[in-house]
């Protein structure tokens, strides 16, 4: 038994259980259980099992185009590395946004972390809390008037909607076509929702689907084209041209419309859906409350959604900035990402060396090197590892640590940050759900809480997206029209050297781009990205991360069905195809599970 | 009234050989231009995004990387309902775990398009971080655009040669000749990448 610094016990005595791949849909990471004869979580142990540094791609282009790159790192938060890169250099080389662009962004990022919140909620983590086979046995009656006491202002809640879309599934199950529902553990204890439930979240997650369509199109209208859309450093690429009908790109009114009925329905279906189903779940679970792991006691967030432009002063953030460490909710502290002794990687447990051991360094001089090598009492061979040893190197994921603390980051970072900080539509959003859920604030650092902070975050974000838009068509009136300041465009006017950083609040967390300018071409680039924080191995002193102390004392109906550890890594959005890169060469199963 | 067709090329750009499907599209898009009723689209390596393009269409053309275990190089086509399946021949990437779980999803919403044709391509290189196509895989670009440009033909499509102005191409950076000549040597930045695809070399 080991006693990590950062409070938890660790036992690695008990049966080993591999769980991997872990995610549903995106990213590859894997993980390993030690359970006691209780079926007790004892010792968790994260992993990245890919490989990835930015800086072999951008090193010697033009710092211009970078954010055309991070946007291809990964498959989901493609527009907030876009936008976290067209930061990083224009804090490097002082480029101001017009009011226009902030406003835009603004959009695009609230935009996008509620595209991305709902189709976590609904297609990559109810299916862990939701069985969609079990809802074939429900009473579209009773779902219906289930609906009606749940989201009385949802429109579609008769009986006979219900009884379709019941109908639908059965003829997709019976056709064979599992697909999306295939390798559920679907007869696992570990579900408690009734039958009717079951048919309200999987009818939500057919209406979702058709949602999460219409609100990416505001990202085509902006950016240009969808997926990947167009970004701009110095502002945002799209002309603003209010008397032009239909031309090609630019804003005019008959968009702004679109984008403004698309940010309603983000704001109803938040409030009628997403948020009632949230309680509604919730409510069968409210004894579940495991999962909390660093979420009580070590978070951080950067911010985001500066009021205006170019003043990202922690007070002019929407999304609060702030640290808080050991657990005191009392004191959170400011976070500055250009402080070399804040933020620092370490790589004692990561399949990369700094040359020397415990050394811990800024990203601004991240380095990139690679050493593969299993401990001593790892099983397996080098390409097809059986159980890893974790006192050696284990990842590919570096451990970023804030001021030598293993950090949370997420919606639910965020919110603990912005309740503590006393932010107030935060404080009373979550007020407001613990009243409606009979539940202390202390139920707030579990996997429940996770979610639940996630669905708060995206009816917030929605009203925000409002906020923004009305600004932006105020500017617009005003005669202001601008949407970017290209004095700066010419490399010619840089200095020889300059060095930013760059950061916003990406859906799964505080993500920051580092970089460095060299003779007008980039030098050094360095992501730290969200998973990478809640991802991170242990570091020199032994602290655990998020995801590992999140499964810490977590017990297993059944152990070889391991929907409690897919069920908490899964309330964390992971998404590790930007953290790393890819092993399993035959990785064709959702979660390949080995029980030793 | 006349079938929309969306012609789609998927894979991360940024893992050598991956990038088959996006310079496929890239190409045509360059080259070629359509009527209304076909859309070109660089899918990268989104998911659900694509839904809607999906949605769309009626016929769907789909070039990707896909791993069948041939010969580097080798294409293959494939129809229909057996195009899933084979998307999950062999999962090399997330991608196609993101897009075999559009298909079912587009099914499942019925909205799949109807007719769907696959041009695969086998990859020779993937674990190259920052590389781009290998020979073997960028000479069949242009045979994969035969096959593409005679499905066209069938269906009733007459392009014109030269650029398309409604094409929505990738930005000029990471087009395929830019991406390509700008990759820092490998000297300056380390290649190697994932040591257990090189456990012989290290």
């Amino acid at each position: 038994m080991t006693v990590t610094p950062n409070g938890f016990d660790l036992d690695n005595s008990g049966r080993r259980i591999v769980v991997d791949p872990v995610t549903r849909i995106e990213g590859h990471m894997r993980c390993e259980v030690n359970v006691d004869d209780e079926g007790v979580i004892r010792n968790a142990v994260s992993t990245g099992t890919m490989w990835r540094g930015l800086e072999v791609i951008l090193k010697g282009r033009d710092p211009r185009d970078a954010w055309a790159f991070t946007e291809r790192i990964c498959g989901v938060c493609t527009g907030t590395h876009a936008l976290t890169s067209v930061r990083a250099v224009e804090d490097a080389l002082g480029i101001t946004i017009p009011e226009n662009a902030n406003s835009i962004r603004n959009i695009m990022q609230l935009n996008l972390q509620i595209h991305d919140h709902i189709v976590h909620f609904y297609h990559l983590h109810a299916l862990d809390w939701v069985n969609p086979v079990n809802a074939l046995r429900a009473d579209p009656k009773a779902t219906s008037e289930l609906q009606q006491t749940v989201g009385p202002n949802h429109p579609l809640s008769s009986p006979g909607y219900f009884r379709d879309v019941q109908n639908r599934l059965k003829k997709f199950v019976e056709s064979g076509q599992l697909g999306l529902f295939k390798n559920g553990y679907w007869d696992n204890p570990a579900y408690l929702l009734p039958p009717e439930a079951d048919l309200m979240a999987t009818t939500h997650y057919l209406e979702a689907l058709d949602l999460q369509k219409e609100i990416v199109k505001v990202h085509t209208i902006f950016g240009g084209k969808n997926p990947h859309p167009n970004w701009l450093v110095g502002g945002v690429p799209c002309p603003i041209n209010m008397d032009g009908v239909g031309s090609v790109g630019a804003i005019n009114m008959e968009r702004l419309n679109m984008v403004s009925s698309i940010i309603d329905k983000c704001i109803e279906f938040n409030r009628n859906v997403y948020l009632p189903d949230v309680v509604a779940i919730g409510g069968f679970y409210k004894n579940w409350l495991y999962g909390g792991g660093l979420s009580g006691q070590a978070v951080l967030a950067y911010g985001d959604i500066p009021e205006n432009p170019n003043d990202f002063s922690a007070e002019q953030l929407h999304l609060p900035r702030g640290a808080i460490i050991n657990g005191n909710l009392e004191e959170v502290h400011d976070v500055d990402q250009r402080d070399p002794e804040q933020i620092q990687e370490f790589v004692d447990h990561s399949w990369y060396t700094y040359g020397e051991p415990g050394k811990g360094l800024h990203p601004w001089d991240g380095v990139t090197d690679p050493q593969y090598e299993l401990g001593p009492n790892a099983k397996g061979t080098r390409t097809d590892i059986k159980e890893l040893d974790e006192a050696a190197k284990y990842s590919w994921i570096k451990a970023p640590r804030w001021n030598g603390h293993a950090m949370e980051v997420g919606p639910l970072a965020r919110y603990v940050v912005g309740y503590a900080k006393g932010h107030e539509d935060i404080k009373s959003q979550v007020e407001g759900l613990l009243r409606t859920m009979d539940l202390p604030v202390s139920a707030l650092f579990s996997t429940l809480g996770r979610t639940a902070a996630r669905a708060l975050e995206s009816e917030y974000c929605g009203r925000l997206q409002k906020h923004f838009f009305d600004k932006l068509v105020q500017t617009i009136k005003n005669g202001d029209s601008t949407t970017a300041n290209i004095e700066k465009w010419d490399p010619s006017t840089w200095p020889k050297e300059a060095k930013g950083v760059g950061a916003t609040e990406a859906p799964r967390g505080a993500l920051g781009h580092w970089i460095k300018i060299k003779d007008g071409r980039i030098e050094n680039y360095q992501c730290v990205v969200p998973t990478t924080w809640n991802g991170s191995p242990r570091d020199t002193a032994g602290n655990i991360g998020a995801f590992e102390a999140s499964l810490m004392n977590t017990p297993m109906e059944r152990p070889e069905e391991p929907v409690e550890i897919l069920r908490t890594l899964h309330s964390f959005d992971p998404c590790l195809a930007c953290s790393t890169h890819v092993m399993a060469p035959d990785g064709a199963e959702m979660a390949r599970v080995k029980v030793r | 009234m006349t079938a929309s067709v969306l012609v789609l090329g998927i894979g991360n750009l940024l893992w050598a050989d991956e990038g088959f499907g996006v310079r496929c599209v890239e190409r045509l898009a360059e080259c070629w231009s359509f009527p209304e009723n076909v859309s070109l689209l660089d899918g990268g390596t989104q998911g659900l995004y694509l839904l809607p393009f999906l949605e769309a269409a009626d016929r769907l053309i789909v070039f990707d990387a896909v791993d069948y275990g041939l010969t580097p190089g080798t294409l293959k086509i494939v129809e229909d309902d057996e195009v899933p399946a084979f998307m999950g021949a062999k999962k090399m990437s997330l991608h196609q775990t993101g897009f075999q779980d559009v298909i079912a999803t587009a099914q499942l919403m019925r909205y799949c398009p109807e007719e769907l044709l696959l041009i695969g391509c086998q990859p020779e290189e993937l674990e190259d971080y920052g590389g781009g196509l290998r020979e073997s895989v960028a000479a069949q670009i242009e045979p994969a655009l035969d096959v593409a440009m005679e499905r066209l033909r069938i269906w009733g499509i007459t392009p014109t040669p030269g650029r398309d102005p409604r094409s929505t191409l990738a930005d000029a950076s990471i087009r395929r000749t830019a991406y390509e000549a700008g990759r820092p040597s490998e000297a300056s930045a380390c290649r190697t990448g994932d040591a257990r695809f090189f456990p012989e070399n290290t």
